[in-house]
């Protein structure tokens, strides 16, 4: 086998292993959505200004899951190993 | 499955490097065409506004009214001058979000784009912050503990890069996953199917990112430049 395939080979696999990354993100943000959910099921009338704080806190937890798209982009597009 | 930003032509040459004429370039002029055309219409017709509003005129009142008051409540009193630069770029991302409906390709699915966007954020948040706090600025970085120096440089200037991300990763996602889906499907099934994807991707999901662009941006700065 030679050194490039391996090599291409490897970065296909650390591909798939970056969009785990969304894990971490998914969780987190499931978690936000259900205490909003209870915080709305709590107070009605501040409904609009939980969804907007959700929204914030949900975007700045996907930030990782978006760096690990990215890399994984990186591995596949614009290999820097090879 | 084509989903990367082609090149058409060479522009023109910026020393020996060629600039192309990009996917990208052409989706960008389109929206600018669009809004600027919109804009246009609005200052013509901004004589002729009536105290009864019309349906045209009711629309414009709504737009700027609600970007106005939602300013507001984000970033306290005082930053009111901030909501026709954020209702600019809502509406231009906006726009471009909703370009992939109409078979372009998004603008903000390429890093130049987003990245512009997010220096302009952050060239807003340190002006603002040098001129509201003069030295408590600098003070800032050195708080609570002059140890805390890095931790505070590199918070900084991971802002600008985790919002041009966000919002590129997002819409890249939603270009791969539409670009993979049309090359499976037959040439007879692409009418239909794809379409529940356009409405997650390009509405819902392009929507919710140029949201979060605006809100993400006018709390960071609101926040850089809130005196105590």
């Amino acid at each position: 086998m030679d050194g490039r395939s391996f090599i291409l080979g490897m970065s296909a696999l650390a591909a798939g292993i970056c969009t785990l990354s969304g894990l971490g993100s998914g969780l987190g943000q499931g978690i936000a959505a259900g205490k909003a959910a209870e915080a709305v099921a709590r107070q009605p009338e501040a409904r609009s200004s939980i969804l907007s704080t959700m929204l914030i806190g949900q975007a700045v937890a996907e930030t990782c899951s978006v760096y690990g798209l990215v890399i994984a982009l990186i591995l596949l597009m614009a290999n820097p190993l090879v | 499955m084509d989903f990367s930003n082609r090149y058409h032509a060479v522009l023109f040459h910026l020393g020996d490097t060629p600039v192309y004429l990009t996917d990208t370039l052409i989706a960008t002029w389109i929206v600018m065409g669009i809004l600027i055309l919109l804009a246009a219409a609005v200052r013509v017709r901004l004589h002729r506004f009536q105290d009864v509003p019309g349906a045209f005129q009711n629309l414009m009142e709504i737009a700027v009214e609600t970007m106005e008051n939602f300013t507001k409540t984000t970033m306290g009193p005082g930053n009111e001058a901030f909501a026709p630069y954020f209702f600019g770029v809502f509406a231009f991302i906006l726009f471009s979000n909703y370009s992939g409906l109409f078979g372009l390709r998004q603008p903000t699915a390429d890093l130049a784009t987003t990245g512009a966007l997010a220096i302009m954020t952050f060239v807003l948040i340190h002006f603002r912050g040098i001129r509201k706090k003069k030295w408590g600025y600098v003070k800032e970085y050195f708080s609570p503990h002059p140890i805390m120096f890095p931790i505070n440089f590199v918070g900084e200037i991971s802002k600008p890069i985790s919002l041009a991300f966000r919002l590129f990763g997002n819409m890249l996602g939603g270009v791969i996953i539409m670009s993979l889906v049309y090359g499976m499907l037959p040439l007879a099934l692409r009418v239909i199917l794809p379409d529940i994807l356009h409405a997650y991707f390009d509405i819902f999901a392009g929507s919710l990112q140029a949201f979060i662009f605006t809100i993400l941006s006018m709390t960071f700065i609101a926040e850089k430049s809130a005196v105590e």
